[in-house]
């Protein structure tokens, strides 16, 4: 880990002096235990700022979108800056979904590729240790010594601490590289969609309950929106007014109406980087409900959101013989 | 005229309050079901009054939102119905619609909308007796489920 970091500050640095990017985005130490930020480094002098370790789960493609935007103080001809970015598979997904979009020119980006053996979950560490942790070490054979607040160690296992999304990756290295960082990466998971397969063997009424109950918890911060890579809408549906998707105050149904719309605006899309996850106040199990779409494009058309540069979005796309199984024949 | 209004005030008087019925909202492609409810009433054929039909372009032209905010404003049910697979007047408008349908009716109800809800169909513009048939049982079909209440706003 701390050999990925030394390559990756060497990275950032030959890639800044030669002037092949402006910016590298990475992360830099956060100021609590287990937490890093963002960080955008465009001078090499401060490349040793960046780091590198278990507790860099950000998706760093949510930010591109912006970084590619065009001022609008610019009129005429613009040629977008050159960005680096730290990927994990998970952010790679992501930059190959907004390529795709043509939100990010690909002559334009250099994927960092950073292996990845699974981010901890800092709240899933707080709850396994019964309090808070200080501090956490990946050992050899995957389990991790933990220090908490009041003094003390002991050893959690890796899935009492590794985040959730993680446990269920099946791409921790980036499908596409610009410049490799070599480095130790975790298997691909073996199970898929274990939570959706539960909750669909339920009855519809409740799952309906457990939706509602789910929901009714939001506050509407519209965290989940600016964390994802996929919401870079100048204008979100649900804060438009004409026409009025939705209310604005908390009414059950006007809760409904933003999260059925977010999360369907994901189909297709959405890579489980658990950004939404992540960033929820409320902590409300989005990814139970975002992996039926993830479920869905895999059985019905086939498709990996983020696997590959070259296949069409599943639904921007058809085939003359997708499925029929919904129509309504009399 | 008198007659008439007095068999009207007689009936009034008599009758039970009406049973309930379903208020569905079609969306219909202006190219073959649209055209396809038209022959059923040229022809003359019966279905039942349960819905209110709204003509878009093309089944392509049904954002997925439009089908959540109706039972929102709430309606009891939503039909979309387009050209059969390979007959779109704009080539592939409903083979894109297709996709995009089958997620969303997969999705809805998963999260627990009652199945039946929302419905999709190809109705092409010489099926008048399908268009029928196709609100005959799309009707049936949300009277038995009762009136929407998952998504509806209530007014408080």
């Amino acid at each position: 880990m701390h050999d990925m970091e030394t390559k990756l500050r060497k990275a950032a640095k030959d890639l800044l002096e030669s002037g092949k990017v402006e910016t590298v985005v990475g992360f830099q130490n956060g100021s609590l235990p287990l937490r890093t930020r963002p960080h955008f480094v465009r001078d090499a002098s401060v490349a040793d700022t960046l780091v590198w370790n278990r507790f860099c789960t950000n998706n760093l493609a949510a930010y591109l979108p912006r970084l590619f935007e065009k001022p609008a103080s610019v009129r005429g001809q613009w040629s977008p800056p050159k960005i680096a970015v730290a990927a994990k598979g998970c952010d790679a997904r992501s930059i190959i979904g907004l390529i795709k979009e043509h939100q990010v020119p690909r002559g334009s980006v250099v994927i960092i590729a950073m292996p990845c053996q699974g981010m901890v979950d800092p709240r899933k560490a707080d709850a396994a240790a019964g309090e808070a942790v200080t501090d956490c070490h990946a050992g050899a054979d995957g389990a991790f010594e933990v220090t908490t607040v009041s003094g003390r160690t002991r050893t959690l296992q890796r899935d009492q601490v590794v985040a959730e999304a993680c446990l269920g990756c099946l791409h921790p290295a980036p499908a596409i590289a610009d410049v490799k960082v070599e480095g130790p990466s975790q298997a691909p998971a073996a199970e898929r969609f274990a939570r959706a397969r539960e909750f669909e063997a339920m009855a519809p009424a409740q799952r309906w309950e457990l939706f509602l109950k789910e929901i009714a918890k939001c506050i509407r911060c519209y965290a989940c929106r600016q964390a994802c890579p996929n919401c870079y809408c100048k204008s979100c549906f649900i804060e438009q007014s004409k026409p009025n998707w939705a209310g604005a105050g908390d009414d059950p149904s006007d809760l409904l109406l933003f999260h059925i719309g977010r999360m369907f605006h994901q189909a297709g899309r959405c890579v489980e980087c658990d950004a939404c996850v992540r960033a929820c106040p409320m902590h409300i199990d989005l990814r139970l409900f975002t992996q039926k779409l993830v479920k869905d494009v895999e059985e019905l058309f086939g498709y990996v959101p983020g696997a590959s540069l070259d296949d069409m979005p599943p639904l921007c796309a058809f085939q003359s013989d997708d499925s029929e199984s919904f129509i309504t024949h009399p | 005229m008198a007659d008439t209004h007095t068999t009207k005030q007689t009936v009034a008087g008599t009758e039970s309050a009406p049973a309930w019925e379903p208020r569905i909202v079609a969306f219909l492609c202006n190219w073959c079901s649209y055209a396809g409810a038209d022959l059923a009433g040229v022809s003359r054929l019966q279905y039942p009054a349960n819905v209110r039909v709204i003509r878009v372009p093309c089944s392509g032209r049904v954002n997925p939102m439009y089908i959540v905010k109706a039972l929102q404003l709430g309606v009891d049910g939503v039909l979309v119905s387009g050209c059969h697979p390979g007959d779109c007047h704009y080539i592939s408008g409903n083979l894109v619609a297709r996709r995009k349908f089958v997620m969303l009716k997969s999705f809805l109800e998963y999260l627990g909308l009652e199945p039946g809800r929302v419905q999709f169909s190809w109705v092409s513009a010489s099926e008048g007796g399908r268009f029928a048939d196709l609100i005959t049982k799309v009707s049936d079909d949300i009277r038995k489920l009762g009136p929407a209440k998952q998504i509806k706003k209530e007014l408080t």
